[in-house]
């Protein structure tokens, strides 16, 4: 199971602005690569990556082979009660990886 | 044209007599020659993507293998008691094979004879992960290999192989690297070669790559044949290596253009 | 004449010979792919510039994982916010890189990512607000060849 990386502060207070990290294992492969034989590799990328609080969505991304491997998404979000960041990666080849991050707001 | 420069540069540098090792208040990282935005990419966890596979080797560290059923915990317990500081002083003396290993070597050797498994292949995820995870547990820590007198013959042929010229470019390790540190190639800065950060994350490689790699890259680079991975001439170079840059701090994941 | 269409001739086959060795790298975005990209977005609306920030390093260490952030000049309230940021660039296979979509709720207009340029060339960002009027910033990055890189696989 590829391993993801999340920054989400525990603590906020009400109507805070909040910094969210995230770093997803992904080769990035970009479909435009060749093997000394000449043949493509196939291309293998995370297409879409979609973070949701409390089952709302709050930031969504298209990915395209230009994003490095590994792919590095910082962004912003106001909280204004607590709950749970859930976080959605697909991809190629059937990818499609979760996590989440509780977050308090006092 | 690239090419012609590199080897314009480097003709200039063969010319110059070989310098002494590096002192130690000389010593510099990898980290200090790089832009500050690779260096932020090092310096948080959450932003460096080395920490993925220390992610990943964690989990291989609790994961039961081999015929044995063991999982490195299972002996070893908790790796960031029991390995603290032990990356520090690899490659080391192993006293059944009459020759150094190095941590990579290490963990096959502790697959092989304690968890009746398999070696992981050189460069897998999984060996690079386990190896990445062992090596955080020493990170800030000194270096501090080739204390043990059994290596000493050992260290010398590194060193040996470190000051002698060869291949196309009929140049040594030390003509860059000892000598020439301070001085650009092409657009990159030529470093001292200290070999504090590995396993690392190299921006080139888009992932996590061992010492070895790294030497065999710059021994093809100066057109001369690579050392297979494993290869005695290999871990010599690494053991050479880490007593040169003894007493810097181990970054493991470190993270380098 | 005999000569000359023998050199022809002979010329042909050489540029056959080059066009096959040429295909194993791939080919550059051209600009109509890059405004065509854009359009795609912007549809026939006017991008203007101002309102966003590219910070993109000027000098690359490393054309794989190059950082970037933008930002967007913008309250982020219910009413006036930043629905969302594209980035394009110019020489890469393809001349799209991302696109994320934010909303009211992300608080500021700011977003970070890492890129690969395969050269050196431009990289542009274009915000769409929420009233539906286009915003856009370039920047000029100069990718450099590291001295010694591993062959390619």
């Amino acid at each position: 199971m590829p391993s993801a990386l999340i920054n989400v502060p525990k603590k906020a207070k009400r109507g805070d602005v909040i910094e969210i990290k995230t770093l997803m294992s992904h080769i990035m492969e970009t479909g435009y690569r060749h093997t000394a034989s000449g043949d493509v590799v196939p291309r293998d990328i995370i297409t879409s990556f979609t973070c949701r609080f409390n089952g709302i969505e709050v930031f969504r991304a298209d990915l395209y082979p230009a994003i490095a491997a590994n792919p590095f998404i910082t962004f912003f979000a106001t909280v204004t009660e607590s709950g749970k960041f859930e976080f959605e990666w697909i991809g190629d080849k059937g990818f499609s990886e979760t996590a989440s991050a509780s977050i308090t707001v006092e | 044209m690239r090419i012609a420069l590199c080897i314009a540069l480097l003709t200039a540098m063969a010319g110059a007599a070989l310098a002494t090792e590096i002192s130690l208040d000389q010593r510099r990282s990898g980290y200090s020659f790089m832009s500050a935005d690779t260096k932020a990419m090092q310096d948080e966890d959450t932003a460096n993507p080395g920490m993925l596979f220390v992610l990943d080797g964690e989990a291989l560290w609790k994961r039961k293998a081999g015929s044995a059923d063991k999982a490195c915990a299972d002996c070893h317990s908790d790796a960031r008691v029991s390995m603290k500081g032990v990356a520090a002083h690899y490659p080391a003396f192993e006293k059944t094979l009459g020759k150094p290993v190095d941590l990579e070597g290490r963990i096959n050797l502790c697959r092989s004879n304690h968890q009746q498994a398999s070696p992981f292949a050189y460069e897998s995820r999984e060996l690079l992960a386990l190896t990445a995870y062992v090596a955080q547990q020493s990170r800030g820590v000194p270096i501090a290999a080739g204390d043990d007198p059994d290596l000493a013959p050992f260290v010398e042929k590194g060193h040996a192989l470190f000051v002698q010229r060869q291949g196309q470019l009929n140049l040594a390790c030390a003509n860059c690297h000892d000598d020439n540190w301070d001085k650009k190639l092409a657009g990159s800065p030529i470093t001292q070669g200290q070999p504090t950060g590995y396993p690392l994350y190299r921006l080139e490689w888009q992932a996590l790559g061992s010492l070895q790699r790294r030497l065999r890259a710059c021994i093809t680079g100066i057109r001369a044949q690579a050392y297979d991975y494993g290869s005695p001439e290999l871990v010599e170079l690494e053991l050479y290596l880490m007593t040169r840059a003894r007493g810097m701090p181990v970054e493991t994941p470190a993270v380098r253009p | 004449m005999a000569n000359s269409e023998h050199t022809r001739r002979t010329f042909f086959g050489l540029t056959g010979g080059a066009a096959a060795l040429v295909i194993v790298r791939p080919v550059d975005a051209t600009p109509a792919m890059l405004s065509a990209a854009i359009r795609n977005v912007v549809g026939e609306a006017n991008v203007r510039t101002g309102k966003v920030k590219l910070d993109i390093p000027p000098l690359v260490e490393n054309g794989n994982t190059v950082p970037m952030t933008v930002s967007v000049t913008s309250p982020m309230t219910a009413d006036e916010y930043v629905k969302s940021i594209h980035v394009f660039n110019e020489k890469n296979p393809q001349p799209n890189i991302g696109n994320f979509y934010l909303g009211p709720r992300a608080g500021r207009a700011q977003v970070s990512t890492r890129i690969r340029l395969a050269d050196s060339q431009k990289v542009t960002a274009i915000a769409r607000l929420s009233d539906d009027t286009f915003w856009s910033a370039t920047a000029d990055v100069v990718v450099t060849l590291a001295a010694c890189t591993e062959e390619a696989i």
